[in-house]
């Protein structure tokens, strides 16, 4: 008896410390860029796992107008805003065609929907890269977001056709029965019922555009027209070898607070639709 | 597949409320909801392939006009951005770094994240917190946790504090490679963890009862009961993660910096050509990798049949 006690206690406390492990593990490194952004400049070195005192200065060197940061993080939201909206609108009537409807040729263009995902980036970049200097259209924000859809699309298609195949189809038969049309029956009974799937699926589709780099480094070269994370990996120090890591963590902080935020809130969400879609 | 039949389109029905109408109407709204997304993919993923295919065989040759004196470019097609990528001295090393980066990252990966896997599926409380701590690294943009590492890396940094040495890690050599090895780690193993953890919940818990009553050992239901039953899952996982850092770019360019023998990957070295506006030898260098990544994923569902149109396709119960 007092055995079975014991080995369920060291059951549940070899738990704990796994669990420990692995929160320690994801987190640390993370606590350590909050950290480090919290500390004066002059304290900058210190690897002392509190900042003491605390102090905003980083901050305010980030969003130093020598910077253009503010202006970055106004280019990242537009370009991953407006990348997930097209992906989603274009996206949704695929994942429903592809779920629900039986035609010729499906396992075909689902092989190659997931065949585009695999692509590198710099194989589609460096044509791509070449016809947007012809047409003009280095340092604008359709350069950034055209080439975006490539992996935006694909993901979106397939999670949203993951999505649509759990729900009861017997709702589109029963309005079909009742005298509507495929169409309105799409319309009017499984997209209000897919707004969960579709909001999960912009979400990873926002996350993933967010944190884009090739593209915006390779067809962008004026400051103003900068992602996030394309400038603040060119932070410059005071000298040209100096490089300012507490700016920079203060940076990275702004960039990655908002992902981490919805991560915390939509958490069950965001791993049932990375299950679902496998990608990424 | 019985139901492909029904797809055929009809003419001259849409207006009679019969089945046929209905069938033929399904197939329509299929091409008319499919379009538009296949339309996306022909420009963004489609037209680059080819025209990367195409630009990595054109040649290009200034030379001088000999009546008007003026530099001309004529450009002829043929194999030279590839005798350029093949002979030249910049191949090899890239290909390795691309490849034991893959090998290395993604076999640590799978061990750290099986292991998370099997310990959050024990773990009842927490759950949440767990799951949105694994979140974390892999929201972070690459670009940003390439800075972070750096950082923890840096010769006075963290890491050589913890570790009571002072390696010059974002130098060249082995430390370099080590450390996008581990700050690559660190952002996807909890992602593996995760799908692993998805293919956990699915294994029926009678299994396990029915193993234990058989007298097996942990170790054995391990080895016979989960493993065989998480494959499928883990089996798609790693091989996402293997196309991923073939192509792998931000991480090394950010972490150690662009031209850096020991950590330059394929991808890195195309960059560097196209920022010179070498676009032939920068679409050559792609074109490979591009070959490279589609044999290695070829040879990985041949050798482990990822089923990856199943998961898309198939009908819930």
């Amino acid at each position: 008896m007092t055995t079975t006690i014991s080995r369920l206690r060291t059951g549940s406390l070899a738990r704990r410390i796994g669990i420990a492990a692995i929160v320690l593990y994801c987190l640390a490194p993370f606590y350590w860029m909050v950290v480090s952004s919290l500390r004066r400049p002059s304290d900058q070195f210190s690897n002392s796992p509190l900042p003491v005192p605390v102090s905003f200065d980083n901050y305010a060197a980030a969003f130093d107008a020598r910077n253009g940061f503010g202006r970055a993080l106004l280019n990242s939201l537009i370009v991953s805003g407006v990348t997930t909206a097209v992906t989603l609108v274009v996206a949704i009537f695929a994942g429903y065609a592809l779920a629900r409807l039986s035609f010729r040729g499906k396992t075909l263009i689902l092989t190659l929907i997931i065949a585009a995902s695999m692509f590198p980036p710099i194989t589609l970049i460096v044509p791509l890269l070449q016809f947007f200097t012809d047409a003009g259209w280095i340092n604008t924000y359709q350069a950034m977001i055209v080439p975006s859809m490539s992996f935006a699309l694909p993901l979106a298609v397939w999670n949203l056709t993951a999505f649509f195949r759990q729900m009861p189809a017997e709702l589109e038969k029963a309005a079909q029965v009742d005298g509507c049309t495929p169409a309105q029956a799409f319309r009017k009974i499984v997209l209000p019922l897919a707004a969960p799937g579709i909001f999960t699926t912009a979400i990873l589709v926002f996350i993933s555009a967010w944190n884009e780099f090739l593209i915006a480094v390779s067809v962008v070269n004026d400051r103003q027209m900068m992602t996030a994370n394309v400038i603040v990996s060119l932070f410059t120090g005071q000298y040209k070898y100096d490089q300012p890591f507490g700016t920079q963590m203060a940076a990275g902080v702004v960039v990655t607070l908002p992902l981490v935020v919805a991560v915390l809130f939509f958490q069950r969400r965001i791993v049932d639709g990375l299950t679902a879609g496998g990608l990424k | 597949m019985s139901l492909l039949s029904q797809a055929k389109p009809r003419r001259g029905t849409a207006f009679r409320p019969s089945r046929n109408s209905r069938r033929a109407g399904t197939g329509r709204l299929a091409a008319a909801l499919l379009s538009p997304s296949l339309i996306v993919l022909g420009l963004v993923v489609g037209y680059p392939v080819l025209a990367a295919c195409r630009l990595s065989f054109v040649v290009s040759n200034e030379t001088i006009d000999p009546q008007t004196g003026f530099k001309v470019t004529a450009t002829s097609y043929g194999l030279d951005n590839y005798a350029a990528v093949f002979t030249g001295d910049r191949f090899l090393r890239p290909w390795w770094n691309t490849t034991s980066f893959a090998l290395a990252s993604v076999a640590v990966e799978v061990l750290i994240g099986v292991a998370m896997a099997l310990v959050m599926h024990q773990a009842f409380r927490g759950r949440a917190l767990v799951r949105a701590a694994i979140l974390v690294p892999w929201a972070i943009p690459t670009a940003i946790s390439g800075l972070l590492w750096k950082w923890i890396f840096n010769s006075q940094g963290v890491a050589n504090e913890l570790l009571g040495a002072r390696v010059l890690w974002s130098s060249e050599g082995f430390q370099a490679w080590l450390s996008v090895v581990i700050a690559d780690t660190w952002k996807t193993a909890p992602f593996i963890g995760l799908l692993v953890l998805a293919g956990l919940q699915i294994i029926p818990g009678e299994l396990y009862e029915a193993a234990r009553v058989d007298g097996a050992s942990t170790w054995y239901a391990f080895r016979r009961i989960t493993l065989p039953l998480v494959r499928p899952a883990l089996v798609v996982a790693v091989l996402f993660r293997l196309l991923d850092v073939l192509r792998m770019f931000d991480l090394p360019y950010v972490l150690v910096g662009p031209r850096k023998h020991s950590v330059e990957t394929l991808s890195m070295i195309a960059f560097e050509e196209m920022s010179n506006l070498r676009f032939g030898t920068a679409a050559a260098y792609a074109t490979v990798l591009f070959l490279y990544i589609a044999a290695v994923a070829f040879a990985f569902v041949k050798l482990f049949g990822a089923d990856l149109i199943g998961r898309g396709t198939r009908s819930s119960p």
